[in-house]
């Protein structure tokens, strides 16, 4: 057998899927796979640079998700205090930002600050690293058939990289004049020159140094989850049996291959201007009493390479969730879901578009008005498959024998915020209404409902939903419900209200509202907003407390605790490299034959054949 | 204080979920429910979470209706210039549409969540697909978001698209400092004056908006600071200019936005058609004026008794706020409109000093 020459398997990633079973099915070469891994295992190569899908997505998961998310959302939580009860002394804003807050009351600059790192870290430590990281790699080899990634090396060095990111971008909390403070879109001239604000020097180099090097971490990540998808399925799973999980990492994969570069050329054109007196970015500027050099360039020029990431980012966040949904609601209503290829189509589709809606963030930036209405029409288009989606999750439930575990409650509440989120899009994606309440409150409420919640929901259920396969044990149920039912109820306490505020004329990124007699009478719905804001910070201590301890008391997970038919199940509780003790399984069927009239039990594994007189299922 | 009592309830709040969730585990053991660890959903669990669906379909409508009850009051006031009109128009045709799908997906998602919660031994549908099903729903959005797109774009190009060189328009430059503004008036010929950020030190810091003074048309430009008058039912046509970062000229009473960007100029143009003396006079802005002088007064008390100074009582005045972040004082970067009739507008604009007296 030619395969016999290449003792190396990572050799493997030239070889197509069909040739790299019948490598594996011939024992020594299988031997020789274990072997290799098994005398070199210590604790080093197992928990710390590990290549092992697997642990590389429990890596992510804990330092991506648990750790940054934590501190994301704490610093939510210290700016909604400020806002509901501005200028007032608080024993927390003293132990945690020290001399930001004299005697106790935050400075302007450390709340601008608190809301920059906490929409970056939300946005691409949380929603784009710790969710595609944790899932993309447990479930893509698991799910698509596979021992591991196309590239276990390239893999680790993936998960490094976002780890160094993460703590330069953590370190640039605690520089001298503090972190960048130019809000997350960091737009020049302010996160530019230092003399504009404090959190523009050094703190903002950390920024852009964190997140060159996470766009790095990100592109190799993305690459291999592209490269796994395509070359090593497992015999019989064409791209039309993937699951739609699979089909969402791999479009997400695909967005942040053609985006995240854009992100990368911006942020070095800006550290040139920064850093090397080039001018870019700005133009004609004067600031402290001093005319600068800077000639000829246009902040304009920045804000199109960013939403040329940022829009897409938007997707990047969400697909990855809405792929998770399908998969755990189709799973536990115990019905096929509801037009796959139609789900398969808008993932594509979404995926088109989102590259080219960007210019929605900027119409009235100064860039040309029919511009504008270009991307009024691009952008209204996308909203075509995002309602076919919708549909299809609610048809699917019709008629089903919905089992409600916490994975499947996050998976509703998702649909939930993703259709009361994203119908307010109809109302900023239309340039005219945008120009009123563009950059307030409204924004707010709507991107924190359709890519904040709903992500974040995708997250959840995704966490419940693995985690037998993750850690093989069970998370804890009735706290599971507790946790749904109070951030369901906080989610829309929180944003409900702060869409009247925005439609009050209230602009967002504001230190207090009291400069303003005008807007006194929002005072109370501030106040309200922070309550719900604090329950749901608390609810999430519920959810960290139920993780922790359900990895180490948790009860012992069976096989295929949902009864699913995606092949993950298939594998052993227990992780061993290369994720089956035999052969890899082969695949006869596509992913939801749930509930097939013919079969007695109510799912079909994707590896059982098909029955003698029964006929592949038409989806 | 305060702080403290937040943090007690946080804490108290914390305790209760903690103790609901022993008390529940504690009556399914006490009712000899069978005890069930598998943590798998039961159902049980799925009749229990079920109905919690349909209970939170009445929350998602219960907080729909209060908000809209209870907020309709603090929103935007009637528009007061031209193109509000249709600007206002078209925001709550999209609001009623938006309404009217989210009224009904919540509650076909919710309703069917409750409805089909599992039941042991029933098997579900086994439905793939229906290309008739999604073919309607498809088009349908597609049919409305098509009407939306050339109503909103018809809008968006009479708002954007107006005559630069109109001889009656009042030409007004809005410059944007961190953290004030200034405006600028073309003076007698009502044209601007060139300008650039290179002339900002030229007498003596006085030019306050780098007016070129080689350039005639300057010499009679007037700046002013703290507050703007513009007359009443005549189109204005602001220039936008920033000296130092980003900023947004935001009048939201007016439906008006446009970014201010170091390096260009930027334009937005509208019609006022309400003085501030006829905006006070509407029901709505009364309302509301009457209602932030209640919680001022009572907020004034509180400052009295901590023997500090009390609150002003509140006027209603249009606005120009920042709405780009610019740094510390983004949050109180704010100058008065004053929308008066044609006569009172000559006069105070006369009454103002040319860039020419500085140049002496």
């Amino acid at each position: 057998m030619k395969g016999k020459e290449n003792k190396n398997p990572r050799i493997r990633v030239k070889m197509d899927s069909k040739e790299f079973g019948d490598l594996l099915e011939d024992k020594n070469i299988k031997s020789d796979f274990h072997q290799e891994h098994h005398h070199k295992e210590t604790f080093i190569t197992k928990y710390v640079f590990s290549q092992d899908h697997k642990m590389i997505a429990k890596q992510y998961l804990i330092t991506g998700v648990l750790f940054m998310g934590f501190i994301g959302i704490a610093m939510s939580l210290l700016f909604r205090l400020q806002l509901a009860w501005p200028e007032q002394s608080f024993a927390v804003f003293d132990i945690f930002l020290g001399k930001w807050a004299p005697e106790g009351v935050m400075d302007p600059n450390i709340y601008l600050a608190l809301v920059t790192i906490h929409g970056t870290i939300m946005v691409f430590f949380v929603l784009t690293a710790g969710l595609s990281g944790t899932f993309s790699n447990l479930l893509i080899p698991l799910q698509i058939g596979a021992r591991d990634m196309a590239s276990g090396f390239l893999n680790m060095v993936s998960f490094w990289l976002f780890f160094l990111s993460s703590v330069i971008m953590l370190s640039s909390l605690f520089v001298e004049a503090g972190p960048a403070a130019a809000g997350w879109t960091i737009y020049p001239p302010l996160s530019a020159l230092p003399q504009a604000q404090p959190g523009s020097g050094l703190g903002m180099t950390l920024w852009l140094v964190s997140m060159a090097i996470f766009v790095a971490s990100s592109l190799l990540g993305s690459l291999n989850y592209i490269v796994t998808v395509l070359n090593l399925r497992t015999k019989g799973m064409s791209l039309f049996r993937m699951p739609l999980t699979i089909w969402a990492f791999f479009v997400t994969a695909i967005i942040g291959v053609i985006s995240f570069p854009v992100l990368l050329s911006a942020a070095l054109l800006l550290i040139m201007d920064r850093s090397f007196g080039t001018s870019f970015f700005l133009s004609d500027i004067f600031v402290q009493g001093e005319v600068l050099h800077y000639q000829g360039g246009s902040p304009v020029l920045f804000e199109h390479l960013f939403w040329f990431l940022g829009h897409p980012e938007v997707y990047i966040v969400l697909l990855p969730a809405l792929g998770i949904t399908s998969e755990i609601i189709a799973t536990n209503s115990r019905k096929p879901i509801f037009g796959y290829r139609a789900m398969v189509a808008s993932i594509l589709a979404i995926a088109f578009l989102s590259t080219v809606v960007w210019g929605h963030h900027m119409f009235i930036s100064g860039m040309n008005p029919f511009l504008g209405s270009v991307f009024t029409f691009t952008t209204l288009l996308i909203a075509i498959p995002s309602a076919v989606k919708a549909f299809n999750y609610i048809t699917t439930l019709w008629k089903g024998n919905l089992q409600f575990n916490p994975g499947m409650l996050f998976s509703i509440g998702l649909v939930s915020t993703f259709i009361t989120g994203g119908l307010t899009g109809i109302i900023l994606g239309d340039s005219t209404l945008d120009i009123n309440i563009h950059d307030t409150y409204f924004v707010v409420a709507h991107f924190h409902l359709v890519m904040g919640i709903s992500a974040l929901y995708g997250l959840f259920a995704g966490v419940y939903h693995w985690f037998p396969k993750l850690f093989g044990k069970m998370m804890n149920k009735n706290l599971g419900y507790i946790h749904f039912w109070v951030t369901a109820i906080s989610a829309y306490g929180v944003f409900f209200p702060m869409h009247f505020i925005g439609m009050a004329g209230l602009p967002r990124r504001y230190y207090t509202n009291t400069a303003f007699p005008y807007f006194d009478d929002l005072a109370d719905v501030n106040v309200i907003i922070t309550v719900f804001a604090l329950l749901a910070g608390l609810a999430q201590l519920v959810f960290l407390y139920n993780f922790i301890s359900s990895i180490f008391y948790g009860k012992t997970a069976p096989q295929n605790p949902w009864r699913s038919t995606t092949l993950e199940w298939t594998a052993p509780v227990e992780h061993l490299h290369g994720n089956w003790p035999g052969e890899i399984p082969h695949v006869y069927r596509w992913a939801y034959d749930y509930s097939k009239p013919g079969h007695n039990e109510d799912f079909v594994p994707q590896t059982i054949p098909l029955g003698k007189n029964e006929d592949i299922t038409e989806h | 204080m305060i702080g403290l009592l937040t943090g007690m309830v946080v804490l108290l709040m914390g305790i209760a979920i903690w103790q609901i969730s022993n008390i529940y585990q504690l009556i399914q053991n006490k009712m000899g429910i069978k005890k069930d660890d598998s943590q798998i959903a039961t159902e049980k669990d799925n009749d229990t979470q079920g109905k919690l669906m349909f209970v939170f379909l009445v929350f998602i409508y219960a907080v729909t209706i209060y908000c809209f009850w209870a907020y309709t009051k603090v929103l935007l006031p009637e528009a007061a210039s031209e193109h509000g009109v249709p600007y206002d128009r078209l925001l709550w045709i999209s609001f009623a549409i938006i309404l009217f799908a989210q009224t009904i997906t919540q509650a076909l998602l919710h309703y069917f969540a409750f409805k089909y919660r599992g039941v042991n031994n029933r098997k579900a549908l086994f439905l793939t697909h229906d290309n008739n099903l999604e073919l309607i729903w498809t088009v349908i959005p597609a049919i409305v978001f098509f009407c939306l797109i050339i109503y909103g774009m018809v809008t968006w190009s009479e708002i954007m698209n107006f005559n630069d060189e109109d001889e009656d328009a009042l030409v007004i430059e809005l410059y944007a400092v961190q953290w004030n503004w200034k405006a600028r008036y073309g003076g007698q010929d009502n044209v601007l004056g060139d300008a650039n950020v290179r002339f900002l030190n030229d007498y003596d810091g006085r030019n306050l908006v780098g007016i070129d003074s080689s350039d005639p048309n300057g010499w009679d430009d007037i700046v002013v600071t703290q507050e703007f008058h513009i007359p009443v039912n005549r189109k204005i046509i602001f220039k936008m200019r920033s000296q130092d970062v980003l900023h947004s000229a935001y009048m939201p009473h007016f439906r008006a936005q446009m970014n201010c960007v170091p390096g260009m100029i930027t334009e937005f143009s509208f019609t006022p058609t309400k003085t501030t003396a006829e905006m006070r006079m509407n029901a709505d802005v009364a309302a509301k004026v009457e209602r932030i002088n209640k919680i001022r007064y009572e907020n004034s008390q509180d400052l009295i008794a901590k023997g500090e100074e009390g609150l002003e009582s509140y006027q209603f005045d249009y606005l120009l706020l920042c709405a780009k972040i610019c740094g510390s004082s983004h949050y109180n970067m704010q100058m008065k409109i004053i929308v008066d009739s044609e006569k009172d507008y000559n006069k105070w604009i006369a009454k103002q000093p040319a860039f020419s007296s500085i140049m002496q």
